[in-house]
């Protein structure tokens, strides 16, 4: 049961994600990136990870989604008139798929080693999965958490300065 | 329960399509998408990793990545309009203006 649903959300994942990268038109595109996060989303649910399901439909399907569509329209792109030459296709192409027979290749040898913790399904459901997150953040990772905010800071700068027309 | 290689080669698959995206297509909204597929089949990599090693750790790092996919989201959109007010294109092809 549970592996048919992997199959099927799976299957959904990889033709969404192909559309991205064939279609012709951009909104099509990013409405396909929608599909394949939600199918994320719902692979982090089956993964014990709910919170971060929640992060994903929020952040990456609602905030980042609705922003590049709104550059989408905002400067009215028209379809792509000239297609890369074939070389450049058939390169592209071959390269993915080596990368792809590459990784597939190095995780048929690996096995799965190193220190296991203590997290389990009982314990997500017990204590709550935001409550474990939320206490490994700022406890374990404060530092990278409070140098998160200056990164933020920065990208807030940046993009107004870079759009803005004259300063 | 499910193989944890199950998981890893969905997450190869999308980052593999994510690449080829980046290499075969000229729009550069299309390549920024492609490049938000491929953080997104790392954040998979991580989550199911954290879930097979019983630690919490790999979901704070997702949470790292979402911050940087983010603030990647802001500069490069402002980027891309401000080179559509010099060049009226967004085609990678006509990036070209520090060639000599």
């Amino acid at each position: 049961m549970e592996s048919i649903f992997f199959l099927i959300v799976a299957a959904v994942a990889v033709l969404s994600s192909i559309l991205v990268v064939t279609c012709k038109n951009p909104i099509n595109s990013a409405l396909s990136l929608v599909m394949t996060f939600f199918c994320l989303a719902t692979l982090y649910v089956t993964l014990d990870a709910p919170f971060m399901a929640v992060t994903q439909v929020m952040v990456y399907a609602g905030a980042i989604m609705v922003l590049i569509v709104f550059v989408i329209m905002l400067l009215n792109i028209r379809v792509e008139a000239v297609k890369r030459g074939s070389h450049a296709v058939f390169a592209g192409g071959a390269i993915g798929l080596f990368l792809l027979f590459q990784t597939v290749w190095f995780l048929g040898r690996g096995t799965l080693s190193g220190a296991t913790g203590t997290m389990d399904r009982a314990q997500v459901v017990k204590v709550g999965h935001i409550e474990l997150i939320g206490k490994a953040l700022f406890t374990d990772f404060l530092l990278p958490f409070e140098i998160t905010s200056i990164l933020l800071l920065a990208a807030i700068v940046g993009a107004v300065i870079l759009a803005k027309r004259k300063i | 329960m499910l193989a944890l290689n199950n998981y890893l080669i969905l997450s190869a698959i999308l980052f593999s399509i994510g690449t080829i995206g980046v290499l075969v297509r000229r729009n550069a909204i299309v390549i920024f998408m492609c490049i938000e597929l491929m953080l997104n089949a790392v954040n998979l990599t991580l989550i199911s990793f954290s879930h097979y090693l019983g630690s919490i750790d790999g979901q704070v790092f997702v949470f790292f990545i979402m911050t940087v996919a983010a603030a990647e989201a802001a500069v490069g959109l402002a980027l891309m309009i401000a080179f559509y007010k010099n060049r009226e294109s967004i085609d990678v092809e006509d990036v070209n203006m520090l060639k000599l």
